[in-house]
């Protein structure tokens, strides 16, 4: 597939390998959705973007025809040719329509404002980048409804979403109050063995007057559960009353 | 102790084969020859065709509902494993339970929901009953329920 088509082959062959580089018969090709849908009064985008071998030429065209439900005839609704768009302004779609594409970035949309029942059918979005003129063009499928069904799989995907992220934030919550509270009993178990050490070592007296540290210890083990103001306010207060108690 | 053991692991692959089958199989309703599920509305006769299910949100919560049981049910079982390796001596196995006991909870809201709301999405007709997809998941239900209850009332021995 290394060599590019020579022109006159047939254009299935072609297709297969749009990547070739730029020869006479290179086409192009156009994408929509297929389906579109949109509730009464509301608007909708019909995107339509497209792909071309060639540079985008000033002469491009991007042209979306309507085909009415129902209906056999197809009607031009919107061209755009010569940088310039021209809409549609006799017909069904009179002011109710408004150009948002952008031909350098391969973007032909147009958005259809007011929606009506009347606007129920196909639209068909055609590009020529002259010379690159040959291709399908693609349609969409415009649905104007009362209530717009939901589309498969959003209520699914998130309600599994939404629990299993609860499940994950609960599981993390509970570990972490966990830990902080496992690293907490440990640093108080740490300050008391060490406490114990000390009082071994020297007297109770001599401990509460070399160093300040250990009354205010000994409130916060003793009133652990009161309110911290409270413990602190005493601790300050008489922090040799707080130690007799405690013995 | 190993009989027990052996017991609850049975009695939890039985939820898991439970849901899955009920999740899975298209045996929701019954009407003659045709038969919905969560998934797709099948009809056998000359041909066995079918058609995908409609995306009502009530039945994409009841999809959601049993998918989650699953995954908390898988989820519990592999705690268990864990936990039947790490716990200490004498610990409760909590965390499986509470998973098996949120997996029952999530089949019986399916459960529920469906059997409220499953006109919405299947026109009803005189001879339309529930199939058996739909017995076992409200038989996953105390089974999970219980599954879950032993897992945390049990302590672990050695």
């Amino acid at each position: 597939m290394g060599t590019s088509p020579v022109p006159g082959y047939p254009m299935g062959l072609t297709g297969l390998c749009p990547l070739a580089g730029p020869s006479p018969t290179s086409s192009i090709h156009v994408y929509t959705q297929r389906e579109v849908y949109g509730t009464v009064g509301s608007h909708v985008t019909l995107s339509c973007s497209f792909w071309s071998s060639e540079w985008i030429s000033e002469d491009i065209s991007i042209t979306w025809h309507f085909q009415a439900e129902g209906s056999r005839d197809s009607i031009s609704i919107f061209h755009y040719a010569k940088g310039q768009p021209y809409i549609d302004d006799v017909g069904s779609f009179k002011e109710r329509m408004e150009w948002v594409g952008n031909p350098r970035r391969k973007d032909g949309s147009i958005v259809i404002h007011n929606l009506d029942y009347t606007d129920n059918g196909t639209f068909t979005c055609d590009v020529k980048n002259p010379p690159d003129i040959v291709g399908k063009s693609s349609q969409v499928t415009l649905y104007v409804l009362e209530k717009v069904p939901t589309r498969y799989g959003v209520v699914l995907g998130s309600i599994i979403g939404g629990a299993l992220l609860l499940v994950a934030v609960v599981v993390a919550l509970v570990y972490l109050i966990r830990y902080c509270w496992l690293r907490r009993q440990a640093a108080l178990q740490r300050r008391l063995s060490a406490m114990e050490k000390g009082k071994l070592q020297r007297s109770a007296k001599d401990a509460s007057k070399r160093s300040r540290q250990a009354p205010v210890l000994y409130a916060m083990l003793d009133h652990s559960r009161s309110t911290k103001a409270a413990s602190e306010k005493k601790a300050k207060g008489a922090p040799g009353d707080s130690r007799k108690d405690k013995k | 102790m190993l009989l027990l053991l052996l017991g609850i692991i049975v009695l939890h692959v039985t939820v898991l084969v439970l849901l899955f089958v009920s999740t899975i199989v298209s045996q929701w309703l019954v009407n003659g020859g045709h038969t919905a599920d969560l998934w797709q509305n099948c009809t056998s006769g000359s041909v066995f065709h079918c058609l995908t299910s409609s995306t009502n949100e009530w039945l994409q919560s009841v999809q959601a509902m049993m998918i989650l049981s699953i995954i908390f049910s898988v989820l519990s079982l592999f705690l268990f494993f864990c936990q039947l390796f790490t716990l200490t001596k004498g610990g409760r196995f909590y965390v499986t339970g509470i998973f098996q006991i949120l997996a029952g909870l999530c089949v019986m809201s399916g459960a529920a929901i469906f059997t409220v709301r499953h006109t919405d999405w299947h026109q009803a007709s005189e001879n339309t009953s529930y199939g058996f997809a739909y017995i076992l998941a409200w038989l996953a239900f105390p089974l999970a329920l219980a599954s879950g209850i032993v897992y945390v009332i049990l302590r672990k021995r050695e």
